[in-house]
Parts: structure tokens; sequence; C-alpha cells
């Protein structure tokens, strides 16, 4: 199967790295009910958590609420989050986004029909990602690895995961066949990943 | 092989939609590859999130460290455990044989109901009973991600399908099992309650035509049409008869 790469040893950049370890080691103590270790998993997270669900929700009151309801299912499933497979930082993020756009979709569901008409006509968010970002090395560098794909990659991806709209939604908004922009939303991801030098994440 | 692989760039980011999701999910339980692609990905997601980091209101930290002292954390999941574990205090296991009861009771309402409705069914027991027992009868089984499986029994001359769960987890605390079909062309449309996914349960509407069968977890009551949470999808071939 063409989409295989060999697994490699290293792990993933940031799950097995040392803050990584110690961020996995901060939800362990919380699955036991240790709120100070909590404490200082939210400080650590909570800025990328928080973050994130503003820029998929674009509302500041709404992602607030995504991201305390994130938390509080880290709390409750702290015991659930398995390190062989990601890193905790990812699997907190997966919670927010996956919040978040299930909060999305839901609010559009109740106006389709307009979203549907007005979705060819909205231009495409372009880079808003830049402007309030921090101005840490690792958002250096992951912007570097965005720059390395192509425009049309990127567009795909950051309309995917920080836009949270569906491949379909994409595909039309790029004016792309149906089916075209799954496969440029994996390809960036893959390209991305590979840039960032992010392992394969060995899975028991 | 189907080109279902492609499909795992967009799950990482949760740009699947309900039906998409599921289905991927099913492949993921039986495709190692995929789990480990999908998995890097969502590292990768991950770390683009880092430029847009933006720290939060002091406000949400008191929000949440006060809300953890309601919450009691869930044990880890172990592993032959033949039930799932309770959630908390509100947990409605605690009121599974009073749940069981009602649910029984509402299941032969419905088939009760069924009954009145449709006058070909008479005198041959209940709908469900027919269904399961029907000549015709086609069976298809699903394991769920959360443990346990359904069974969707179809019977083309019927018309019907009967969902039937074997050691479904329960759906949560003002939560319920909803069940759906999608005739071709068409959205999901709801096809009644599963109150108690391990009961026999007939979907409502004309399962013979139908393409697809769904279930999934709602806020107690139902929805109007399925949430994000679709646990299982049974795909129909059209009947010829």
């Amino acid at each position: 199967m063409s989409h295989l790469r060999p697994v490699p040893t290293d792990p993933p950049s940031e799950g097995g790295g040392s803050v990584g370890a110690h961020l996995a080691g901060l939800l362990k103590r919380s699955s036991r009910g240790d709120e100070s270790a909590f404490a200082e998993w939210y400080d650590a997270t909570a800025a990328r958590a928080f973050g994130l669900a503003v820029r998929v929700l674009r509302d500041r009151a709404q992602a607030e609420e995504v991201t305390q309801e994130s938390y509080l299912d880290c709390w409750r499933h702290a015991a659930r989050f398995d390190p062989g497979k990601g890193s905790a930082i990812a699997w907190l993020l997966t919670i927010v986004h996956r919040k978040a756009v299930d909060r999305v979709r839901s609010a559009e569901a109740a106006g389709r029909r307009d979203a549907a008409y007005g979705l060819r006509e909205q231009s495409v968010p372009h880079d808003e990602t830049a402007e309030q970002a921090t101005a840490s090395l690792e958002a250096t560098r992951v912007r570097t690895a965005l720059a390395g794909l192509t425009a049309k990659q990127r567009e795909a991806v950051e309309l995917a995961f920080l836009g949270g709209y569906t491949h379909t939604e994409v595909a039309t908004m790029l004016d792309l066949p149906v089916g075209t922009a799954k496969t440029r939303i994996r390809d960036g991801l893959i390209r991305l990943r590979d840039a960032l030098g992010v392992g394969e994440v060995v899975q028991t | 092989m189907s080109d279902i692989h492609a499909l795992s760039g967009a799950y990482a980011v949760d740009a699947l939609d309900d039906l998409e999701r599921a289905e991927f999910e099913q492949h993921l339980a039986v495709c190692a590859d995929c789990r480990a692609e999908v998995a890097s990905l969502r590292e990768t997601a991950a770390l683009m999130s880092e430029t847009e980091s933006e720290t939060p209101p002091e406000s949400l930290r008191a929000g949440v460290l006060s809300g953890i002292r309601q919450v009691r954390p869930l044990p880890p999941e172990v592993p032959s455990l033949p039930e799932p574990v309770a959630t908390g205090p509100n947990d409605v296991r605690r009121r599974r044989l009073p749940a069981l009861l009602a649910a029984a009771a509402a299941v032969v309402l419905l088939a009760a109901g069924a009954l009145a409705w449709h006058p070909w069914h008479h005198d041959r027991g209940s709908v469900a009973e027919q269904v399961l027992n029907a000549s015709d009868a086609t069976r298809v089984t699903q394991h769920l991600a959360g443990g346990g499986e359904l069974t969707l029994v179809r019977s083309p001359s019927l018309k019907r399908a009967v969902l039937v769960g074997h050691d479904v987890p329960d759906a949560g605390d003002e939560k319920t099992y909803q069940m759906w079909l999608q005739q071709p062309g068409e959205d999901m449309v709801s096809a009644g309650l599963m109150p108690d996914a391990d009961r026999p349960t007939v979907l409502s509407g004309d399962a013979a035509t139908a393409a697809a069968a769904a279930v999934s977890v709602e806020p107690a009551g139902g929805s109007v049409h399925p949430s994000k949470n679709v646990v299982a999808v049974f795909s129909l071939q059209p009947a010829s008869g």
C-alpha cells in the first residue's frame, strides 16, 4: 500500500521528549485525582487549546465554553490516555478540535440551506493564522514547514483543520472536484509531518 | 482495495461528515497502518495549532479548576471487563433494573403500536419476532468502538428491520441510542429510539427500500437529525422483491 512508510524508532517529537513525557506524567497523576497536577497541565497547555478553539469558532465566548468542556473531559478521561498512541498535547487538541467542529457544524445545521448557498460566495479566509500567533520558536518552525507546502495543499489543510470545514466543503470552496480535497489534505499533512520530523506513532 | 485509506488525513483533522467518519472508524478498527498514520497526522495537526496559541482569560482557569472538583475521574479501561464502568453518581447503570423493565414495556408498546398501524402483521407475534423469524431475514453485525455489538436483522418481505444489541454500553447520562434509516438520495430520518440497546427494537420506516441504517447517541428524548456521535452504520442492498 503506497501510503505506508516505515515506522521509525524515534518517538513522536512531542510525545517522547522530556516536555511530552512531563505532560503525560501530569495526566497520569490527574487520573488519580491530583488537582494540582491538573492545574499544572492546564497552565502548560491552555494557550494551545484556547487558541485552537478561537481559531475554529471565531467567537471567544464559545471558545471558552469549548475549552472548559474539553478540560473537564480530559480530567474525566485522563486514565484512558495512552502514551503509546500519541502525545498528551495531541490528545487534548484532538478533543478540543472535535468539540469546536461539532459546535460550528451543529450551529450551521440550523441554517444549512443558507450556509450551502453562501458557501460558493465565501472567499477563502487567507492566512489569518500568522497574525495573532505567538513568536515561539516552535511556531516559527511550524510556519517554515507550512511554507514548504504547495499553496494548494496549505489552503486545503488550513481550511480543514483551522477552518473546521469538511473535505467536501473544502472542495467546493476551492473549486475542486469532490474527492480531490481529501487527497490534498492528506498529502499536505504528510508533507508537513515529514518536514516537522514527526515520527509515526507506534500502535500497540 | 478501495481508497478508504485516502480519508486518513481528513479524518485526522475532523473533516469527514458523520457517515464517512463512522465508515472510516470501522476501517480503522481493522487497519493498523491507518491507525498509525492517523496518529502521526494528529501529532502534526497539533503542532500546526502552535501558530494559533492564545492565552485564555484567567476566569477560564478558575472555571476549569472548580469544575473538576465536581467530576470523578473515570477508571482506566480494563481489558475483558464484562460491562462498562459507572461514570458518576448519576450513572444510569445504577438504575439498570428499573430501566430494563421500562425498556421492556416500551418495546412491547412499540410492537403493539406497530401492529395497530400495520394490519398485515396480525396474530403472528410482535413485529420484532416476525422480522427475526422471517424466512428472508438477513443479518449484519457491527462491532462498536466502545465495546459490544449491534446486529441489524432485515426482512424485505416485511419491509421492516430490527436492531439487536449485545453488551452495548449505556448511552450515558441523559443520553439515548437513536436509530436512523436513510432512503436512497435522502437524509437520515429517525427510525425511533433504542432505550435499551440489548433488546430487539423495530426500526420505523421502510427497511426494504432503505439504503442505510445507523445508530447514534443522542440527548435523552432523541434528535431530529443525527449528532456527530454515530456508533454504527449499516449499508443496505436495495431489496429486489
